[in-house]
C-alpha cells in the first residue's frame, strides 16, 4: 500500500450512530478524495458488524480541539463540584439513555 | 414468472432438476471466481480503505455464491457438499463466465469488471427475488441490497476515473475496451436457460440486458467514457470453456484441498 497516495487524500473524521435516537459517536478517521468517498470508505471500514444506523464524516481539519496544556484549567476546577451530577434525583425505571 | 409455490417441483423432474443444477451452478461460479480475483487484492489495495472494501465485497459474493452452491447439491441429490464445488471441479467444470476470471490488471480493469458484472447482477438478483423457485427467489432477495451497494461502489469509481485526469480517463476507456468483449456472454440464452425461463425460475435475459444497458449508459455517460462497438464477442465460459486464466486461479484457490484432501481448520 502507498502511503504517498494516502497522504494526498485529505484526513476525515468519522462519527457513526449505532442506533436511532442515540448520539453519533467518534469511531476513528480515514482518507478520501471527497465526503461521499468519505462515507463510502466509513460505511466499509466502520460498519462491518452492524455497527451503524448512520454516519458522520468531518474534514479533521474542520475540527478545533482545546490544547492538552490547557487541561488543568478547564476541567480540573469541576472536580470538587459533586452538586452538579444528577446522583440526587430518583432515575426513573427504564430510562437508560439520560 | 410465476409466484412461488405454484406446485410445480423442479426437482421432481430429472431433466429439470439438471438444468436447475446447471443454473445454480453458475450464478454460483460467477461469484466464487468474481470473489476470489477481488480477493488477490487483499493487503494490495491502492489505499486500506479500498482494501477493505473489494475484501468486503469479495466477502458479499462468496456468501451469495456458498447459498447457490448449497442449494445446488441439494437438487443434485449425491451427497456432495458446496466445498466439493468450489475445490474438487476442475477448470471444464466451472461453467463462470469468462468475465469474472479476467486477470485484476490495473484498478481500473478491476473496476470496470466489477461495474460491468455489477451492472448486470442487480437487475439480476431483482428479477430473481421473483422466481418461482423459492430457494433462488431467497438467496435473490438477501443479494439485492448487497448487490444495490456494489453497482454503486464501482460506479462511483468508473466515474471518478473518467472523469478524472487525462491518466486515469486513458486507463479506464482503455480497461473498457478490453472487457467489452467479455459481456456478451452474460446474455446469451441457451436451452439450460429457457428451460429455467420456462420453469418461471429465471428472468428472460433481454429484459436484463435492458437494465444494463441502461445503467451502462448513464455511468458512461457522467464518467465521459465511450461505451465499446458490440463487435467480437467471448462465449464458451458457461460451457466450461475457459481463457487460459481459470487454470492459474483454480491452482491456487484449490491448492490446499489438492494437496491435503479433506483438510479442515
Amino acid at each position: 500500500m502507498s502511503a504517498e497516495n494516502s497522504n494526498n487524500w485529505p484526513l476525515w473524521e468519522v462519527f457513526i450512530q449505532s442506533k436511532r435516537g442515540l448520539e453519533h459517536k467518534h469511531v476513528g478517521s480515514l482518507h478520501a478524495a471527497d465526503a461521499q468517498m468519505a462515507i463510502e470508505n466509513a460505511r466499509d471500514v466502520y460498519t462491518r458488524r452492524q455497527e451503524g444506523n448512520s454516519i458522520w464524516v468531518v474534514p479533521a481539519g474542520a475540527i478545533s480541539s482545546s490544547q492538552p496544556d490547557d487541561a488543568a484549567m478547564l476541567f480540573d476546577p469541576a472536580d470538587d463540584k459533586t452538586y452538579r451530577h444528577p446522583t440526587f434525583y430518583v432515575m426513573p425505571e427504564g430510562a437508560k439513555y439520560i | 414468472m410465476s409466484r412461488p409455490g405454484t406446485g410445480f417441483d423442479p426437482r421432481s423432474d430429472p431433466i429439470m432438476s439438471t438444468a436447475l443444477f446447471t443454473y445454480a451452478l453458475r450464478l454460483g461460479d460467477d461469484l466464487l471466481i468474481l470473489s476470489h480475483r477481488l480477493g488477490e487484492w487483499c493487503g494490495h489495495g491502492p489505499v486500506l480503505e479500498e482494501d477493505i472494501a473489494l475484501a468486503n465485497r469479495a466477502l458479499d459474493h462468496i456468501g451469495e455464491a456458498r447459498n447457490l452452491y448449497d442449494y445446488a447439491v441439494k437438487v443434485e441429490g449425491k451427497g456432495r457438499t458446496e466445498d466439493d464445488l468450489a475445490y474438487l471441479r476442475a477448470e471444464r467444470q466451472f461453467v463462470n463466465t469468462k468475465l469474472v476470471e479476467q486477470p485484476n490488471g490495473d484498478y481500473a480493469h478491476t473496476i470496470v469488471r466489477s461495474f460491468l458484472f455489477d451492472a448486470y447482477h442487480l437487475p439480476l438478483a431483482e428479477a430473481l427475488t421473483r422466481s418461482s423457485d423459492a430457494q433462488i427467489a431467497a438467496i435473490a432477495a438477501k443479494a439485492v441490497k448487497e448487490a444495490q451497494y456494489h453497482l454503486k461502489h464501482s460506479s462511483d469509481w468508473l466515474i471518478r476515473f473518467g472523469d478524472g485526469t487525462e491518466e486515469s480517463h486513458r486507463r479506464a476507456q482503455e480497461a473498457l475496451d478490453a472487457l467489452w468483449t467479455y459481456t456478451g456472454e452474460l446474455f446469451v440464452q441457451d436451452d439450460v436457460h429457457e428451460a429455467m425461463v420456462k420453469a418461471g425460475i429465471a428472468p428472460d435475459l433481454s429484459t436484463i440486458k435492458q437494465a444494463f444497458d441502461a445503467t451502462v449508459d448513464r455511468v458512461l455517460a457522467e464518467a465521459t467514457l465511450k461505451r465499446p462497438a458490440d463487435g467480437y464477442m467471448m462465449s464458451g465460459g458457461r460451457q466450461g470453456k475457459h481463457s487460459e486464466h481459470l487454470g492459474f486461479l483454480l491452482a491456487e484457490m484449490q491448492y490446499l484441498q489438492r494437496a491435503y484432501p479433506g483438510a479442515e481448520w
